[in-house]
């Protein structure tokens, strides 16, 4: 089965990571544009992280077979640091229209602050302009209510749910997400988001449209491999093979395809010119081959399956 | 040479766009020529993939001939249409701001995405050369991405016309580095140097004691200033278990000056006589 994690900080992520992902099972990720746990003080260092995430993580994806997209915006966190927040709302433009960037994102709110209302706004005003969808980040504290803003924002500014993925869902939240039309995304975090076996649980009760998987891997203690975990375990639990793909694949590309900029056949049958340049050595028409989990550390014997 | 550059690139998108995509691309040029903004050449880059698609340009014998006696040996390979389209835009804008247009290349390579690294580095073939340039080049080559070090480096005038001896150099070294081809160096042989020479053997004798593989292609930069020590190097090479170092090294004696190179061609003789048919060259080397 092939996946899609749609969203993890490769960024922070060691090769040992790609390929692991790779032999899971994985033939793309999208890399949001977040902060990096120390925060940015100059314009400078975010224009040299986007073009990190646009550049260097795109080819470092590449040379384990992995497609790499990336999503473009200002965070909630750092939009609390005023100067930094106008100079940045002042560069977005230059990248929003680049290659691979399948949504404005991660925006929303943190602290729900005044600042953060603003740049969130600003930022879904881009996202019409340039006609991408919207990745939000709802809050870690006050999860629900910022998540009810979250949409009810995004309608003020005239948003069709279709093209909003509300991305760290739980169980308080999905239900208004889904039955408010947006997208709900779940991203299989150890600890403080989502566990795997909760998120079968979920399947279980709302089926598997507009629903998708996530790892949120990043700088913390996380795992590269939720998605293909809680595939599997879905799987294990019951769940029909059709409706772990729409999730943990099919959802994510039909959502972020929206784009334009994220096509099936970009790993299927890339184009001529990124064989030559990007791929060589790596064959990534792998459609029919068994994934296999493998822990990063290579130790085979020590596959934990479950994320709590 | 600008304008006959940009007219045959110009071709080169007109025998393979829809008129659709040539008036998009005429149009964006307009903009640029008589009101546009930076913020406008942004967007035009960043739509060109969008508009014209990323198909390989197909070019004949007679197209990549232009190529080279319009630029400087300049060999057209590996290019699809939205590079040539971005490339034509560059040329176009270079002409409309002459001496913006170092900064503004710095300035776009900076925020590059992959592909618009790989394109504007293969574009210095062409572009008009300025020291803020000639700077990015710098970057380019520093970089970890191979496809963007090999836009520079492979089927491109500009290192050979361009690049003082230490950076080229060490643009030869990190070739090897990175397991990438001399062969597609323009003007190797005629910049070999004697400097050179002496850091590839020294580079061979770390890979010899680490137990690794050698790219025969190494012994290229060295045959010309093969003496002494040097020498001794290349008669090693020619004692290998691996043909293609055998065959490598043969290659490089034949350019050597020195006395002894005679007496060891003459225990390869087929070889030499593959050499003189032409059967092994350079660009023919064995695996």
């Amino acid at each position: 089965m092939m996946f899609i994690d749609p969203h993890a900080h490769m960024i922070s992520r060691v090769t040992d990571d790609y390929e692991a992902m790779a032999a899971s099972g994985v033939v793309a990720v999208i890399e949001p544009a977040f902060w990096l746990g120390q925060p940015r003080t100059h314009v400078g260092t975010y224009i040299d992280y986007l073009s990190s995430i646009l550049g260097f993580e795109r080819f470092r994806a590449a040379q384990f077979g992995i497609r790499h997209y990336c999503t473009i915006g200002l965070n909630s966190k750092e939009a609390n640091n005023e100067p930094l927040a106008e100079a940045v709302m002042d560069i977005l433009p230059q990248f929003v229209l680049k290659e691979g960037v399948v949504a404005i994102g991660e925006i929303g709110y943190d602290e729900q602050t005044e600042l953060e209302d603003r740049y969130f706004r600003l930022q879904l005003d881009l996202a019409k302009e340039v006609d991408l969808p919207v990745m939000i980040h709802t809050p870690h504290r006050d999860k629900k209510r910022g998540t009810t803003r979250s949409m009810d924002v995004c309608e003020e500014h005239g948003i069709d749910p279709s093209m909003v993925i509300v991305d760290h869902n739980n169980e308080e939240t999905v239900r208004e997400v889904l039955d408010r039309g947006y997208w709900a995304a779940f991203s299989i975090y150890p600890s403080t988001k989502m566990g795997n076996a909760r998120m079968v649980d979920i399947l279980l009760e709302y089926g598997g449209e507009r629903i998708i998987v996530d790892s949120a891997c990043d700088w913390g203690i996380s795992d590269p491999l939720g998605v293909a975990k809680t595939a599997q375990l879905a799987l294990e639990k019951g769940i029909p093979k059709e409706q772990v793909e729409l999730v943990c694949y099919r959802n994510a590309l039909n959502a972020y395809g929206q784009s334009g900029q994220m096509n099936e056949s970009d790993w299927l049958d890339p184009p001529s010119i990124d064989q030559r340049t990007l791929f060589e050595g790596n064959s990534i028409l792998r459609g029919g081959r068994e994934p296999v989990i493998k822990n990063a550390t290579n130790d085979d014997t020590n596959t934990d399956l479950l994320i709590e | 040479m600008n304008k006959a550059i940009s007219t045959l690139l110009y071709s080169w998108i007109e025998a393979q766009a829809t008129p659709a995509q040539l008036d998009w691309l005429q149009q964006r040029k307009a903009l640029l020529t008589t009101a546009g903004t930076n913020r406008d050449l942004h967007i035009s880059l960043g739509l060109i993939p969008r508009k014209m698609g990323r198909s390989d340009l197909i070019l004949n014998q007679s197209q990549t001939d232009n190529a080279q006696s319009l630029a400087d040996n300049w060999r057209a390979t590996g290019w699809s249409i939205d590079m040539a389209a971005r490339c034509w835009l560059l040329l176009e804008q270079a002409a409309i701001d002459p001496d913006g247009f170092g900064q503004l290349f710095q300035s776009l390579c900076r925020t590059a995405d992959l592909n618009e690294s790989i394109t504007y580095y293969k574009a210095t073939a062409v572009l008009p050369y300025s020291e803020a340039l000639d700077w990015q080049i710098g970057e380019g080559l520093r970089s970890n991405m191979r496809a963007v070090f090999e836009a520079i480096t492979h089927n491109n005038p500009y290192p050979y016309k361009h690049f003082e001896q230490n950076r080229w150099n060490h643009m030869v070294l990190k070739a090897l580095f990175v397991e990438s081809k001399l062969a597609p160096i323009i003007g190797l042989d005629e910049r070999a140097n004697a400097e050179l020479a002496h850091t590839l053997c020294d580079y061979a004798h770390e890979r010899w004691a680490a137990s690794r593989t050698i790219s025969p292609e190494l012994w290229r930069c060295v045959g010309p200033f093969a003496t002494d020590k040097l020498f001794d190097d290349l008669v090693r090479a020619s004692c290998s278990e691996q043909v293609s170092q055998r065959a490598a090294a043969v290659l490089a004696l034949q350019q050597s000056p020195d006395p002894r190179a005679p007496n060891i061609l003459s225990k390869h003789p087929q070889m030499v006589q593959k050499i003189a048919t032409n059967t092994l060259s350079w660009q023919a080397l064995p695996d």
